[in-house]
């Protein structure tokens, strides 16, 4: 490897010249910074400014560099030297933007940028250029586990983007629930009419598509591997089948709500009370005639029950609403009202949900003559020949009944998303710990399993809520936190055939887009195209364990001696198992224990005398350090006295940096991380989650030091809270200013 | 039970929605309310009525027929118009409210004496005879619709304010012998009863 | 300039010795300053009113609206319809459209029609007087034959239900037109802008039939009026004005309130700012006299 070479770039462009002494800065690099090489230009982001710190590179073998002109946010493309370290000092939205105007700011502002100087300069020096995963795999396969209407999708979306695909479906055909429906909710215009499934059409594109295999009445019975390598043992009748794939879109959607769990509602009391899948049946047997019961019976009379075991705040049934049931229930209306427009159709709902062109599907079966009643149902129960519905009119604010020939519950989706994490490990503890029953109860538990991941995490994804697959409904759909896996459909959330066609897509993308970053050693969103990745002394490790169960995308495994082993693939890069790590052995080449540490002893550290604090803010680069960023841009002033540093996530980090600061003189610390808990925003799921728990720690520390509480304080931050880290801060610091200055200064 | 409406009970057994959709005015627009309750929240007589619209339309279709045409709540309507302005399903709720008051009178089902009921007769009744409307002889109509004794404290009671409009040349006492009308009420009166029997027809009214 | 030709239906309460008759007597001095001359329907009748629903039921109420837009079409040939009383144009209006789209009703309205000998075309065009001023005339061509400001005036602007509901000015909006504001603004008076009974129902024809609950309504137009500073309320519809000057003295009496709001027309305070004398606005048609117009009009 080639020389460490420094260069420091020192950009008077955008104000940054008029509002600080950049020769000053300069000097500093220099001399405190030991930069080999410094330069200043006016104009650094421009094609001459670029070409200065190319030419550097090639002509002179810098190898290390320091940007202190904007953001890291800024101009990502202008300095983008891919062949070396880079740092980058914000001077711009950090100190200009955001530091008060004005000659009596001078001072405090010209110190700001020249600690910012110092701690870009120190960064540099710890960090090496990343190379790259080495163990990256070339495999671009991807596996689609189930073949309903996402499945399908999927799978063609992908092959017509030029990937192979495998679809592992356990049925004996493809379809899946779409292909038990007599027709499909309307997707185009003018939505006032059930439509054609186009189910045979799809199916018969799947299986003759040159790029796509097809393993029927199959199932998965071993994953291994990770991104561009997974390992694949398909279970067919013929035995089993080893495929190598690159990635995987789990869509295996979902069951429907066991109708015998509503006995209140006749659910396998009257067999004249049906849900909406056996609606379905007998519709395709009617095949557009009148509609007949099981029994025969032309059917002259219905009702639709919506939110049947569905909504259900008792904790008995489904606490969700699956979404799709109002359109379906319409649909399944129209189905009557078309062969007969005289049989009394009558939807009752509580709240009609037809979002979108649901609209005028509805409007359409009003026009029809269905009948539509918001109304509580109490009971149905069997009557005469058929059943009687009894149900509260919730407009007419009276309890009443209808008789009906057929009565169709709307009962919910239940995703088929494979063994429950949370309910496994324990289990799994408990069969380590030698008991029989936990044994045998992880046995029947690994039968549902999906996948069958050998990962030491368990053999299912986790799920988020109501035993879905997904990481975050809004804000990563289709990404789960097993790096290569994608879920769509309605295992995903509940959902409709249209929801599910364009989950579909959109997982297929996701799954693409993985095998191309793990086939160049990159990693997956979102840190998407970093080439980092985590490098471990194991020679240090005491193996504790807390990098494998603390990782929340279950990369790392254990080997035979209880060593941690990393998936790199697998890795998303948030630097949880650097935080984790007590003895600090885990580190990414250009970020680590050290790039960080360093920077934070860097600052001169003004004598308890001055009455000028320094705080340091940790700063998550996912919304914190944005919303910094922007508050600086919309000149929301804070005070000059925090130095911000942004780490990958709040998971990443290790509270040796933060009792280092308080030993080094910081006057306080302030952790600005995303919001954690049930409704969490971390980009990296659990990250901030840990931080807070590792935080609610510090407390004892502070004891230790001799430090008041408040010397540390974490706050959630998001990405438009623009005006409000301004104020966080400005409070903060004159808490400080009212708690005093550190006494730690000045030991070091 | 009057005739017509014996004759329309045969006709509709039980399906009052489909009776409202042939025989009242805009009443195929019942089946298309979503009963949001912006009518109900957005009358200005909102409180006086016992069935708002969006509890009309709800009876309605659960077949509350008797209940729907001795209502007197559509009689409430001041024809302010607010519902069918702010109504996201563009229900003409006016109309169907005049409608419906409209068959239920026809059926003489609508509560016997209802003011209203016995101004819009009045008020027609004055129109029709000559074309044009006279404010003095309906003004008087109406004081005396519950007897003579009834009137005339009705009319005492007014009387500050019919002297006031006399005085301000707004309401003229020579109106009661004669005053405005058309040229030829006689064939105005051919027209409207040949509009009636069309309609009548044309709704399936036997009479 | 050549003057602006309108078939005019009056409608029964403008009619001589009828509530509304001060409206006709404004709207000739206002009409003379715009060159806009109003040519009599022959022969119109009562439009029948949104109340003549409940006896006149459906075509019949449709006849004797299109028998006046036929006679319009007849008499008047390619004039549009304009009626000051927002009654007469909403059933003119709504007759028109009807019958324009349905091709049955306009058939069996015809048929009707035929006993008088006439027949519907459905070419012409029912306006209402508010829409002649906005649209024909502007509020730059109001402004101009404006001799007198109605300056400290301090005036609410009550548009009611039918001249903004359903079909309302084009424009506007239905929970806020503007139009009479600025009307106000034209004479040079002040607007209350926060008027928030603006669009209120006064009642209607319930004033007769449900006394109490319309003067519920009236009481409060009249006492948000004088809550916001007004001293005068104007309006563009007759049965408004009748309702809420009339019972005015009614609520006093049941309720103790001191209410003396006067109630005028905007034609009537066009006509004053024009320069027309008290008697020509028809300022005298009041039981609650407008006083300070009348002062403007004398000076």
């Amino acid at each position: 490897m080639a020389e460490m070479k420094t260069a420091a770039y020192i950009c008077s462009g955008c104000e940054l010249g008029n509002r600080l002494d950049v020769a000053q800065l300069s000097k500093i690099a220099q001399k405190e910074g030991k930069m080999a090489l410094v330069r200043e230009h006016a104009f650094l982001c421009n094609e001459e400014g670029v070409q200065m710190i190319r030419d550097d590179i090639e002509k002179e073998a810098v190898t290390h560099i320091c940007i202190a002109a904007c953001s890291r946010r800024s101009k990502t493309e202008a300095f983008h030297f891919p062949t070396v370290a880079i740092s980058r000092a914000n001077l711009r939205e950090g100190v200009i933007w955001g530091i008060a105007e004005g000659e009596q700011h001078d001072e405090v502002r010209q110190e700001m940028a020249g600690d910012y100087v110092r701690m870009g300069c120190a960064e540099v020096k710890k960090m090496t250029l990343p190379l790259g995963n080495p163990n990256h795999a070339h495999n671009k396969r991807l596996l689609v586990v189930g073949g309903g209407m996402s499945g399908m999708t999927s799978a063609l979306e992908a092959a017509e983007a030029g990937y192979d695909i495998v679809i592992v479906e356990k049925e004996a055909q493809l379809g899946g629930w779409a292909a038990k429906l007599w027709k499909r909710v309307p997707f185009k215009q003018p939505f006032a009419e059930p439509q054609d499934t186009g189910l045979a059409e799809l199916a018969g594109k799947v299986s003759s598509h040159p790029r796509i295999s097809v393993y029927l009445s199959s199932t998965i019975a071993e994953t291994s591997g990770a991104p561009g390598r997974f390992s694949v043992q398909v279970k067919g009748a013929a035995g089993i089948t080893t495929e190598e794939v690159g990635g995987i879109v789990q869509a295996t959607g979902f069951t429907t709500y066991d109708i015998n769990k509503l006995p209140e509602l006749g659910g396998g009391k009257s067999a004249n009370v049906i849900d909406q899948a056996g609606m379905e049946a007998l519709a395709r047997t009617a095949n557009g005639a009148a509609i007949k019961r099981a029994d025969g019976k032309e059917v002259k009379s219905v009702v639709f029950v919506q939110c049947a075991g569905q909504r259900d705040e008792s904790g008995t049934h489904l606490p969700y609403c699956s979404g799709h049931c109002c359109a379906t229930s319409v649909k399944q209306a129209m189905y009557f009202k078309d062969a007969n427009p005289q049989v009394d159709t009558v939807v009752m709902y509580t709240d009609l949900r037809l979002p979108g062109m649901g609209e005028d599907f509805y409007r359409s079966a009003q026009q029809k003559g269905v009948i539509f009643t918001k109304g509580k149902v109490s009971t149905v129960a069997a009557s005469g020949d058929g059943c009687e519905v009894k149900f509260r009119d919730l407009i007419l604010d009276e309890d009443t009944a209808l008789n009906a020939d057929l009565v169709v519950l709307a009962t919910g989706q239940v995703p088929t998303a494979g063994v429950n994490l949370e309910a496994w490990n324990p289990i799994v503890t408990a069969a380590e710990g030698g008991s029989a029953e936990a044994k045998q109860q992880r046995v029947e538990m690994q039968k549902t399993s999906v996948l069958n991941l050998n990962y030491r995490q368990g053999p299912d994804m986790p799920q988020l809520k109501n035993g879905f697959n997904d990481s975050h409904f809004i804000c990563f759909p289709y990404e789960t936190r097993r790096t290569g896996i994608y879920a769509a459909g309605p295992v995903r959330r509940p959902m409709d055939m249209l929801q599910a066609t364009e989950d579909a897509t959109g997982a297929a993308l996701k799954a693409i887009q993985t095998v191309e970053n793990a086939s160049l050693g990159r990693a997956a969103h979102p840190r998407s195209g970093d080439l980092s990745y985590p490098i471990v002394r194991l020679e240090g490790c005491t193996q504790c364990k807390r990098c494998t169960v603390e990782c929340p995308f279950g990369a790392i495994d254990e080997d035979e001696r209880r060593f941690p082993q990393f998936n790199e693939s697998r890795c998303r890069r948030c630097g949880t198992c650097m935080g984790a790590c007590p003895v600090r052995v885990i580190s990414f080449e250009n970020y680590s224990v050290d790039t960080v540490g360093n920077q934070i002893k860097s600052i001169d550290m003004p004598d308890e005398f001055s009455e000028k604090p320094r705080i340091l803010i940790l700063a998550c680069e996912n919304d914190a350090y944005p919303a910094l960023d922007m508050a600086g841009l919309q000149h929301h002033v804070y005070s000059a006295f925090v130095r911000a540093i942004p780490v990958r996530c709040m998971g990443s980090v290790n509270t040796i940096w933060i009792t280092d600061a308080l030993n080094s003189g910081y006057d306080g610390v302030m952790t600005m991380g995303c919001k954690h808990g049930d409704n969490y925003q971390c980009h990296f799921v659990k990250g901030s989650e840990l931080a807070n728990y590792r935080l609610s720690k510090i407390e004892d520390n502070l004891k230790q030091m001799g430090l008041e509480k408040e010397r540390v304080i974490s706050h959630e931050v998001a990405i438009t809270d623009s005006a409000r880290v301004a104020e966080l801060i400005n409070d903060y610091v004159a808490k400080i200013q009212e708690i005093g200055m550190s006494p730690m200064k000045g030991f070091n | 039970m009057t005739n017509a409406n014996q004759q329309a009970v045969a006709l509709y057994s039980n399906d009052f929605l489909r009776e409202v959709e042939e025989r009242v005015e805009e009443g195929e627009w019942v089946k298309m309310c979503m009963q949001c309750g912006v009518c109900a929240g957005s009358c200005p007589l909102g409180n006086a009525w016992q069935h708002t619209p969006q509890k009309l339309f709800m009876m309605i279709r659960a077949g509350k027929r008797e209940e729907v045409l001795t209502s007197d709540s559509m009689w409430m309507c001041t024809s302010c118009y607010n519902c069918i302005v702010r109504c996201p399903r563009k229900l003409p709720i006016t109309h169907i409210m005049h409608g419906l008051a409209n068959y239920a009178h026809r059926l003489n089902l609508a509560p016997k004496g209802q003011p209203t009921r016995e101004v819009a007769r009045l008020f027609w009744n004055s129109l029709a005879k000559t074309g044009r409307v006279n404010e003095l002889k309906f003004s008087l109509a109406m004081y005396f619709k519950d007897g003579i004794v009834q009137g005339i404290k009705n009319a005492m009671a007014m009387q500050s304010i019919g002297l006031a409009l006399v005085m301000t040349k707004r309401l003229n006492p020579m109106e009661l012998f004669g005053g405005h009308k058309c040229k030829d009420p006689g064939s105005l009166h051919k027209m409207i009863a040949k509009a009636r029997e069309i309609e009548d027809r044309k709704k399936g009214f036997t009479s | 300039m050549a003057k602006k030709q309108y078939a005019f239906y009056p409608g029964c309460s403008s009619q001589k010795g009828a509530s509304g008759s001060n409206f006709l007597t404004s709207i000739d001095v206002m009409c003379d300053k715009l060159d806009i001359q109003l040519n009599e329907i022959p022969d119109w009748n009562c439009c029948a009113a949104s109340i003549g629903y409940a006896e006149g039921g459906e075509l019949p109420r449709l006849a004797i609206g299109a028998r006046n837009l036929a006679l319009a079409e007849q008499h008047l040939p390619g004039q549009d319809m304009v009626s000051g009383c927002p009654a007469c144009w909403l059933a003119s209006r709504e007759a028109s459209e009807r019958l324009n789209g349905h091709a049955n009703l306009m058939a069996e309205t015809n048929e009707a029609l035929k006993e008088v000998g006439l027949n519907f075309k459905g070419s012409v065009k029912p306006r209402h007087m508010v829409e002649v001023m906005i649209e024909d005339i502007g509020f730059e061509g109001m402004k101009k034959p404006v001799v007198k400001q109605l300056q400290g005036m301090k005036i609410a602007g009550y548009v009611g239900c039918q001249t903004n509901r359903p079909f309302g000015i084009a424009g506007e909006s239905f929970e806020n037109p503007q139009y009479l504001d600025k009307m106000i603004e034209v004479v040079g008076a002040e607007a209350v802008t926060k008027y928030d009974q603006k669009v209120t129902c006064c009642g209607g024809a319930l004033a007769f039939s449900e006394p109490e609950k319309s003067q519920k309504q009236i009481r409060s137009i009249v006492e948000s009026a004088y809550d916001h500073g007004a001293e005068m309320i104007v309006t563009p519809c007759q049965l408004c004005q009748a309702n809420v000057e009339i019972y005015q003295s009614e609520i006093n009496k049941k309720q103790g309130t001191k209410f003396a709001m006067p109630v005028v027309y905007y034609t009537q305070l066009l006509s004053v700012a024009y320069g027309g004398s008290a008697k020509q606005a028809g300022l005298d048609g009041h039981i609650i006299k407008p006083k300070k117009l009348q002062d403007i009009a004398g000076k």
